[in-house]
């Protein structure tokens, strides 16, 4: 016990010796977690309140097109920016000054009514409301509302568009063909006999086992995963740590020396599982007080800290021994730094810090139950988001606890077997 | 002290081996001056003797335990002063000696005082408290050995102990040892100062290509080698005059 206290105290003047090292250790995650809750809080706040500059080009010149640039504007998503011809158009976008560009093509309006007519005609026809027309129908030519994108635009925000733009497109075509059938049936516009508002609408409801009341911020998304993040990044000054004690030769000595290899790294796991725990406590303190000041949400911690700390714990203890293992294999600094760092962002790319797991393909679901990341995440978004007890985190801090325990064996295993004598 | 019993070691990529077929007895009190050229074989042995590298064949005993059997109590028997500053940089004298001192299980204020004694002796008692990265390298030198023998081991190995300090810091350390060697203990230590080592042991092994070339105080290898009068003739004209580098 004597030894392994004083192999922590001496990690403890390791990294206390190190001011730079510590102040990487403690500033680095608090800056990633704001930046990143300050982007993704902006992108969220990009799509409801700063306008996206785009291209609108009308050839249609009619009450359809007229309407559709009423909606975009009205939409509080873009502000429009009309432009005379397709191919000037095109070429904007092309360059990256607007990211999209909507063509209305030519006699839009003209030809929608005429085939909303002709399709209105030919049902009250059927019902005998109105005459059979004799002789063939005049052949209407579909339309197409052409969207250029700027090629560096994601995806996601392609889709976003698109659909906006279809729901817009068909809420004009039902109004039309409710205008149509009023005025076929002789009614008066001003009294309108059909109601042309949305029947059905959506709520959104979080379901709450614990009854508590709060729907859930991007503060208490972002904090979760981005603070297990910075926690597992402790492997690097774990393994470096190690690789150092290697190289100066005092890892030799210890070798010669009546300790076992697992109170070195107990002394290690101790000391910077407290530099876990204290930086996830600031990222909590930065959650509280600090966000709300910057304008980002606030993050609700009331009546979670003692498991949140549980989880911190564990996911602490986890990273630690991915960080001994790391350190015991890994020969020189070159081989564990680029390893370590390229290794925590696999774990959680597989782990569900950015995309969503259930938004995975099938395999790499399966490979996500793999990450120890996953597990953290899991674990943090029950008790964040989900207001969970600790029975319902139990099997996520095991996991946590077990992979702690076999990265930390085998780390043993593999020191003896190589220095057997 | 020491009994080897065909001793061998073959590092996995090499193609000849480093030690081969050794039977070397040590005897309490020696202080032992282990000679031989770059490549001789000398290190290896004394990091088998220490328990950091395994033998490929052979075994070897320290006061009557065999290693393989007896890791733990040897590990408390020996001290071994590397040839490189085994040291942490970013702590002090003090720090490195209080925990490389707690890894021998010492503890409570007789170790204290014990650290505090020997940077005394060893002239250092003025730098207890500074980091060791500021150290010159005799500094380093000293703590390095404090370092080893903190736990007043009954053996004690060197591997070229003062090599890159200076004449005033070597003699401190020689004469230190002497002290060690008077109080009981075992030493065993290489060097390629042959002066130092013709006055400082009492007995001397040469090796060369792993195996031992000869054995005897250092007297009985002048006497014997005709011609010479120091052991560098005895030693050039065991080990010949190629040079001996290697990658």
């Amino acid at each position: 016990m004597h030894k392994l206290w004083v192999s922590a105290k001496k990690e403890f003047w390791l990294l206390t010796r190190d001011m730079g090292g510590l102040a990487v250790l403690f500033l680095m995650p608090l800056l990633l977690v704001v930046t990143i809750t300050l982007i993704q809080d902006n992108t969220f706040k990009t799509i409801q309140e700063n306008k996206i500059p785009i291209l609108l080009v009308d050839l249609d010149k009619g009450e359809v097109s007229d309407q559709v640039g009423n909606n975009l504007m009205e939409s509080r998503l873009f502000e429009i920016v009309r432009e005379e011809s397709e191919e000037q158009a095109q070429n904007l976008v092309q360059k990256g000054e607007y990211q999209l560009a909507i063509i209305l093509p030519k006699h839009l309006t003209r030809d929608l009514h005429l085939k909303i007519d002709q399709n209105v005609s030919g049902i009250l026809a059927q019902f005998g409301v109105e005459e059979t027309k004799d002789g063939q129908e005049l052949e209407i030519e579909k339309k197409e509302i052409r969207l250029y994108f700027d090629p560096a635009t994601q995806q996601s925000f392609k889709s976003s568009v698109r659909n906006n733009i279809d729901k817009m497109i068909s809420q004009i075509e039902s109004k039309s063909i409710y205008k149509a059938f009023q005025e076929a049936l002789g009614e008066e516009e001003y009294s309108p006999i059909f109601d042309t508002k949305s029947f059905i609408s959506f709520t959104e409801i979080v379901p709450n086992t614990n009854k508590k009341e709060g729907i859930p911020n991007s503060t208490q998304h972002n904090i979760p995963a981005w603070t297990l993040f910075a926690i597992f990044f402790i492997i690097l000054p774990l393994s470096i740590n190690m690789v150092h004690e290697k190289n100066q030769g005092t890892f030799i000595r210890l070798r010669t020396q009546p300790v076992p290899y697992a109170t070195v790294l107990g002394g290690k796991a101790l000391v910077f599982l407290v530099v876990s725990l204290l930086q996830f406590i600031l990222m909590l303190l930065l959650g509280v007080y600090l966000f709300p000041v910057i304008g980002l949400p606030k993050l609700d911690v009331a009546g979670r800290i003692p498991l949140l700390m549980n989880v911190a714990f564990f996911a602490g203890l986890a990273a630690i021994g991915l960080g001994l293992l790391l350190g015991t294999v890994a020969k020189s600094q070159e081989q564990s730094a680029p390893f370590g760092a390229t290794f925590v962002v696999i774990l959680a790319a597989i782990g569900g810090v950015w995309v969503p797991v259930f938004a995975m393909p099938h395999f790499m679901q399966l490979l996500s139950k793999l990450s120890p990341m996953n597990w953290g995440l899991n674990a943090f978004y029950d008790v964040f988001l989900r207001n969970v007890g600790f029975g319902e985190i139990l099997l996520e801090i095991i996991a946590l606890f077990l992979f702690f325990i076999a990265t930390t064996v085998v780390a043993i295993i593999y020191n003896e077997r190589k220095n057997a004598v | 002290m020491i009994q080897t019993d065909q001793l061998s070691k073959k590092y996995k990529e090499a193609e000849q081996y480093s030690l081969l077929e050794l039977d070397l007895n040590i005897h309490t009190g020696e202080i032992f001056g282990l000679l031989g050229p770059n490549g001789a074989g000398k290190t290896t042995l004394i990091s088998i003797l220490s328990g950091l590298i395994k033998p490929t064949s052979g075994s070897f005993k320290i006061d009557g335990l065999d290693y393989a059997s007896h890791k733990k109590e040897l590990k408390q028997l020996i001290g071994i002063v590397p040839q490189e500053y085994a040291l942490y940089p970013s702590l002090t004298a003090y720090e490195n000696l209080y925990y490389f001192g707690s890894m021998f299980g010492l503890k409570g204020p007789s170790f204290k005082t014990s650290i505090q004694e020997h940077l005394e002796i060893l002239g250092l008692q003025k730098f207890a408290h500074k980091k060791i990265k500021g150290f010159s390298g005799g500094m380093k030198r000293r703590i390095n050995l404090i370092a080893s023998i903190l736990h007043n081991p009954k053996v004690l190995f060197l591997d070229e102990p003062t090599v890159g300090v200076d004449v005033q810091s070597k003699s401190v350390i020689i004469e230190y040892l002497k002290e060690l060697n008077a109080r009981g203990t075992t030493i065993i230590y290489t060097s390629h100062h042959l002066n130092e080592a013709e006055t400082f042991c009492t007995q001397v092994g040469i090796i060369d290509h792993g195996k031992l070339l000869c054995l005897g105080t250092p007297k009985e290898l002048i006497q014997n080698e005709q011609g010479a009068e120091h052991l560098e003739e005895v030693f050039l004209a065991q080990t010949g005059k190629a040079l001996r580098d290697y990658a």
